[in-house]
């Protein structure tokens, strides 16, 4: 059992970093119910533009005074891509049956990659991402806290709390509510429901920046096909906490990220299942999680049954 | 002296099928004037077209002296043409004062909209009690007020109403009648359509009858009251 703090420390961390990327989907799907399945690089994308400002910057710029401009960088590179998506892939759909938006997505995912790929100076290849230097911070004898896990432990919960103020006391968010609840008549109130939109996407990018940055210190590299499993998870969390709630998506978050982190830990000391546990079969065990609380609460967590929606 | 509204030859279709084929009509300002007809008629496709939610194939629509055809819902709601829309739509997870301040989004000055929303609780003290508590938790009579009161926030040159009484108890369907006569008493503005066209055309100045996409009669109100085929058709009489 002396694991158990440990274990919860370093899922919490692994668990932020999915909720901060889970509310792009989330919010996106709260509004226009798509699923936005190139979101995974809309983190990847994040995660270069971070990159790409590290590089820029003199070497004798310490990391902790570059991470402001990185964030900044990688926010720019999300954000642009992901409005550009909605513009020009998403709008034109949004009257389309539900499957050309998702093909739509799915070419777009191929589409990003292959652009990094090909583009991107030596992408070809994983790319080195600065990190910290100096050993975990000890809190007691036994738990340490990874410098690079400080930062996203950090972030999460402040841009939690700053969409959270958004959305429930700002004008803008106060229209971002109404139109998810019922577009048509959010637009009788003089809502430009196409502005909500971007702005849902827009967060959504900022966020995964954010997301890709705190993914790019714990891994010390990043790379073209880092979305994929990055988003699949996030995606997961999302509908675990119930798609559509912005607490929900971070909850979710957290949850699968301290069920990774535990079944690392605990699984192989089971009897009979020793060769289940390990870092090998984490993702299996997310999944697992998902349908186990989809056969429980199929709203996920935190959400609205649909009859509640509008 | 041209009329607030005014809809000349206005086509609507869902796809193939064309809803509403080439009506006209006009509101002069300070009037009520009602549109019935049986479900299926095309009332609130003409509604939803006159506010920006549908585009029309053709025709025009003028308000207030401006084109508006092909204006998006967000722009048209500032030019003063509000619609309370065909089974309420309130926000159910807003209070019952974000509901109604969402009714007033595009204006800007605080003290008046403040102002408004006590009115709207003059007009309908239960919303005023209720003021704290999701919209979603009212009643359907209790909903309508807040519908009404909502798209009064915007101060509207213009009310559009899509069958207010709908679904409600008699009780409730007088009170929200008489919120209507009310209103018209204090010189609103109004485009009501209505299944209860007994109490419509009472009210009304005057009224078209909707068939199938198409105004097939009009008159003042008392005319369409006494008309032997309005009664026959919409009254229950035979
Ligand atoms: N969203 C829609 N898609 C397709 N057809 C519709 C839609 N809404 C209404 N209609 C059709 O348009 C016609 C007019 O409907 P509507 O305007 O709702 O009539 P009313 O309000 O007079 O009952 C009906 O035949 C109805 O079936
Ligand atoms: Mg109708």
């Amino acid at each position: 059992m002396h694991e158990l703090p440990q274990t919860l420390l370093s899922g919490l961390a692994l668990g932020a970093l999915y909720g901060l990327i889970a509310i792009g989907y989330t919010m996106v799907y709260g509004i226009v119910q798509l699923i936005n399945f190139a979101h995974g690089e809309i983190v990847m994308i994040g995660g270069f533009g971070a990159l790409t400002v590290r590089l820029w910057l003199p070497d004798s710029v310490p990391l902790a005074a570059a991470l402001p401009l990185m964030l900044l960088g990688g926010a720019i590179a999300s954000v642009a891509v992901a409005t550009a998506a909605e513009r020009f892939a998403y709008r034109p759909l949004r009257d389309a049956p539900r499957l050309a938006p998702l093909i739509t997505a799915i070419g777009l995912s191929i589409a990003l990659q292959q652009i990094i790929w090909a583009f991107y100076p030596d992408a070809k290849k994983s790319r080195g991402f600065p990190q910290f230097q100096g050993d975990a911070f000890e809190l007691t004898g036994s738990i340490h806290l990874q410098r690079d896990d400080l930062f996203v432990l950090a972030a999460a919960p402040l841009c939690m709390l700053a969409l959270g103020l958004f959305v429930a006391k700002s004008r803008t968010g106060r229209a971002m509510q109404a139109t998810a609840q019922d577009p048509d008549t959010a637009r009788l109130m003089g809502i430009n429901t196409d502005r909500i939109i971007v702005i849902a996407f827009a967060i959504g990018g900022a966020f995964a920046a954010v997301a890709a940055v705190a993914q790019g210190l714990r891994a010390g590299q990043i790379n073209f096909e880092m979305g994929f499993i990055l988003g699949l998870k996030a995606f997961t969390a999302a509908v675990l906490g119930g798609i559509g709630n912005i607490y929900g998506a971070m909850l979710g978050g957290v949850v699968l990220g301290i069920a990774e982190a535990a079944s690392t830990t605990y699984i192989q000391h089971i009897p009979g299942m020793q060769q289940l546990g390990g870092g090998g079969w984490k993702d299996v065990w997310a999944f697992v999680l998902l349908i186990v609380v989809l056969l429980v609460r199929p709203q996920g967590l935190l959400g609205e049954r649909v009859a509640d929606r509008a | 002296m041209t009329a607030l509204l005014e809809v000349d030859n206005l086509r609507v279709a869902y796809g193939k099928i064309e809803a509403v084929k080439g009506i006209s009509f006009t509101v002069e300002a300070g009037e009520v004037v009602t549109l019935i007809g049986t479900n299926g008629a095309g009332k609130t496709t003409t509604l939803r077209t006159l506010s920006g939610l549908l585009t029309p194939t053709t025709g025009t629509i003028r308000f207030n002296g401006h084109p508006i055809t092909g204006t998006p819902a967000h722009h048209i709601v500032a030019l003063g043409l509000a619609h309370s829309p065909e089974g309420r739509h309130i926000f159910p997870r807003l209070t019952i004062t974000e509901n109604l301040q969402l009714g007033a989004f595009l204006r800007k000055d605080t003290t008046g909209i403040t102002h408004d929303i006590h009115r709207a609780y003059e007009l309908f003290p239960i919303l005023g009690e209720r003021a704290k508590q999701p919209a979603g938790t009212l009643s359907g009579g209790e909903q309508q007020m807040l519908a009404m009161g909502r798209a009064l926030m915007s101060r509207p040159k213009l009310l559009m109403l899509d069958e207010p009484s709908m679904g409600l108890s008699p009780i409730m369907m007088r009170k929200i009648m008489d919120t209507i006569a009310e209103l018209k008493a204090s010189g609103t503005t109004i485009l009501l359509v209505e299944q209860n066209a007994q109490a419509a055309l009472s009210l009304a100045d005057r009224g078209h009858v909707m068939e199938i996409g198409k105004i097939v009669l009009s008159g003042t109100g008392t005319d369409l009251l006494h008309d032997e085929s309005v009664r026959k058709a919409y009254l229950g009489e035979d």
